[in-house]
């Protein structure tokens, strides 16, 4: 499993990328979604963990993106916004299903990458 | 809050002056605007119908006085031509007999008692007739006293027929002390002597002409001399000859009337009187003025009552009118006040929730980042050996873990709270954790001042849809209300049942200081407030009234002072698929 992460927030998306790896899931990072782009050219990745709000493309507008070339990708979100009772009604036009609220704890974003790969959307 | 007909006529908006200062403060002084309207409608609608009023009061009575004036005179002007006639008949009688005959045939006592006698089947009224001579001897007589060759020589009539012809006495007793009246004629002879025919008349028919008229208002008709004494006997001064004790009217060629005071009585009279020319006599008609005027009293109460009627109705309607009016413009006015406010609150209320939301962002990123760094250093230590055995550090980072969890829960909260706020969706709802999610936002304080919470929630409510945000703010108005009430040490409890298939019952009960029950019944009314100077805009309640109405609801609230209050809400109870 090859997860890729993108968010603004150095300290935060490098940390957890680490602790990924500690775990042996191969985890790449980067914090301008520009990157995430070039990033996909080069390794496949399985999943994407996305971070809702970025300076320039949003999470949202990156999904569609990668989606386009990449349609076996899968994609989880991030947020510092908000809680799930709330996206589960709003995302659906997204086309979101798996979303977390920062803080995040890892072991329950491990379990959402098991869910998201099991399923078929 | 609905006012009922009778609160729109009743002097509602006078103890709601609460609203005198702040933002929403009354734009009118509905007191004296009351107060103005009702003087100015009084005024205007009063003073015309008054004044109206009076001057036909006084128009009716100069009427009525002016009535009874000409109806007096009139009735006095008949009576004189009747004793006028009466007694110029007789004097034209005795002018005739004297003409007729001849003084000696007159001093025939035969043919003179013949005469008599013809004159009492005629004309009636004659007692007797007398001849005398120059001399003043009475010569012949005949009647029914013995008054034959009495000298009359200084008798004041005597004198007054030698020098007038002819002559009608006063009343008067004489010898024969009887009341009676005279009647003598003058006759010159042509030797240059006179003699004199007289006759005294009965005064019976006199005191009948007058004593069998009919009178109105206990009236009064008699004859009086220039002297003031009675000639007839009068109904109210006494018999003939006593003196009559009011004032001699002034000598007058035409009927006149006249108020006047009886003496005696002190009664106000109304006097018509007339002199019968060519006699003595003072013809008066006495009335009581009141006996007279009282068809004018009738009538003046009924003018009085109509019109006391009348005033009593348009106080009425003026003060119910203008009452309706101002509790109207009062309900208009804090109709608007409401509003205002209700804008006023909604913004704050939006920018309370975008203020949490963003709050909570920013904090939710740096809180992230401590909580992978956190958990890095947790995982370095699970990874490697080396830091496996210092147990505190580990201890530590859990602790700090732990933290950044509660911070969380904090943050995810202000975020549920303005996320609620903002949108006003039927959500489903699942009350237990509901009602501890708003008791969170009081944080500890229950827990500093010792004060018990319980919840209880029957098993059997599922989860039911209803507007989170509305539904946050009413527990929250309410827990915050029941704090305040509370004492330190005291007991909130919560519980929520099912009433039936369609409705739960929510109550919220503190033992605190209990609610007046003055103040329970206008609890609910907006800018009602016994915490004013505390800062209160007396709208918290209010607000939860509207809120739980949006909802479908119905709110009461029973309360005793120093025992407690307990607010009931009444819930739709809708369940997701839809039954």
């Amino acid at each position: 499993m090859r997860i890729l992460l993108v968010d603004d927030e150095k300290e935060l998306v490098s940390t957890l990328a680490e602790r990924l790896q500690l775990r042996g899931i191969e985890a790449d990072w980067v914090t301008q979604p520009e990157k995430a782009l070039k990033l996909t050219e080069e390794k496949q990745y399985d999943i994407a963990v996305l971070d809702i709000k970025m300076p320039k493309i949003g999470g949202l507008q990156l999904k569609k993106i990668l989606q386009k070339k990449w349609p076996n990708m899968k994609f989880i979100f991030l947020t510092g916004h908000g809680s799930e009772d709330d996206y589960r009604a709003g995302s659906a036009e997204a086309g979101a299903q798996f979303y977390l609220v920062k803080p995040v704890k890892i072991e329950s974003l491990i379990e959402k990458m098991k869910t998201v790969l099991n399923s078929n959307t | 809050m609905a006012f009922t007909f009778k609160d729109k006529v009743s002097l509602t908006f006078w103890d709601h002056q609460e609203i005198s200062s702040g933002p929403y403060r009354s734009r009118y002084n509905l007191r004296s605007l009351w107060k103005q309207t009702v003087m100015i409608s009084i005024l205007i609608v009063l003073i015309p119908l008054i004044g109206l009023t009076c001057f036909d009061y006084t128009i009716t009575e100069e009427a009525y006085e002016s009535e009874i004036m000409l109806r007096t005179s009139r009735f006095v002007s008949n009576i004189r031509r009747t004793i006028a006639f009466f007694l110029s008949e007789r004097s034209f009688a005795l002018n005739f007999i004297i003409q007729d005959n001849t003084y000696e045939e007159l001093s025939e006592a035969k043919r003179l008692s013949y005469i008599l006698n013809n004159l009492k089947q005629s004309l009636g009224g004659f007692t007797d007739l007398g001849v005398i001579d120059q001399t003043g001897k009475q010569h012949t007589y005949v009647g029914p006293y013995a008054f034959k060759d009495l000298y009359y020589k200084d008798a004041a009539w005597f004198k007054q027929v030698v020098h007038q012809g002819n002559y009608i006495s006063d009343v008067f007793k004489g010898y024969r002390n009887a009341p009676h009246l005279v009647v003598a004629i003058k006759k010159e002879l042509p030797n240059g002597g006179f003699f004199i025919l007289r006759s005294s008349l009965d005064n019976e028919r006199f005191n009948e002409m007058l004593s069998h008229l009919e009178i109105s208002g206990l009236g009064d008709a008699f004859l009086v001399n220039e002297e003031g004494i009675l000639q007839t006997p009068s109904r109210l001064f006494g018999d003939v000859l006593q003196l009559m004790p009011l004032p001699v009217p002034k000598p007058s060629v035409n009927t006149e009337v006249l108020e006047m005071k009886n003496a005696k009585t002190g009664n106000s009279l109304f006097v018509g009187y007339t002199y019968i020319s060519d006699t003595p006599y003072i013809l008066m008609v006495v009335m009581n003025k009141q006996e007279a005027l009282k068809p004018w009293h009738t009538t003046r109460i009924k003018l009085i009552s109509v019109l006391i009627a009348t005033v009593i109705i348009i106080l009425l309607v003026i003060l119910i009118m203008v009452t309706y009016l101002v509790n109207n413009i009062f309900l208009a006015d804090r109709k608007r006040a409401e509003i205002l406010h209700h804008v006023e609150y909604s913004n704050k209320m939006a920018s309370i929730g975008r203020m949490a939301a963003g709050v909570a962002h920013e904090i939710n990123n740096p809180l992230a980042i401590i909580n992978e760094k956190a958990g890095l250093i947790m995982d370095l230590f699970t990874y490697r050996d080396e830091y496996t055995k210092d147990g505190k550090l580990l201890e530590l980072i859990k602790s700090i873990i732990s933290s950044v969890e509660r911070c969380a829960v904090i943050t995810k909260r202000l975020l549920s709270f303005a996320r609620n706020i903002d949108v006003s969706v039927f959500q489903p709802i699942r009350l237990k954790e509901f009602v501890f999610e708003v008791l969170g936002f009081l944080g500890k304080e229950a827990e500093y001042r010792s004060i018990q919470i319980d919840v209880s929630v029957a098993e059997d409510i599922d989860e039911f849809l209803s507007d989170k945000g509305k539904l946050q703010q009413i527990f929250l108005n309410l827990f915050n209300n029941s704090m305040a009430a509370l004492y330190d040490g005291g007991r909130l409890e919560i519980n929520a049942v099912k009433k039936n298939k369609e409705t739960i019952l929510i109550t919220i009960a503190d033992s605190g200081c209990g609610i007046s029950e003055k103040d329970l019944k206008r609890i609910f009314e907006p800018f009602f407030t016994t915490k004013r100077n505390k800062g209160g805009t007396g709208l918290g309640l209010s607000i939860t009234y509207n809120l739980v109405q949006e909802l479908g609801g119905n709110i009461s609230v029973e309360s005793k002072v120093d025992e407690g209050t307990r607010f009931s809400i009444l819930l739709p109870y809708k369940l997701k698929n839809g039954s």
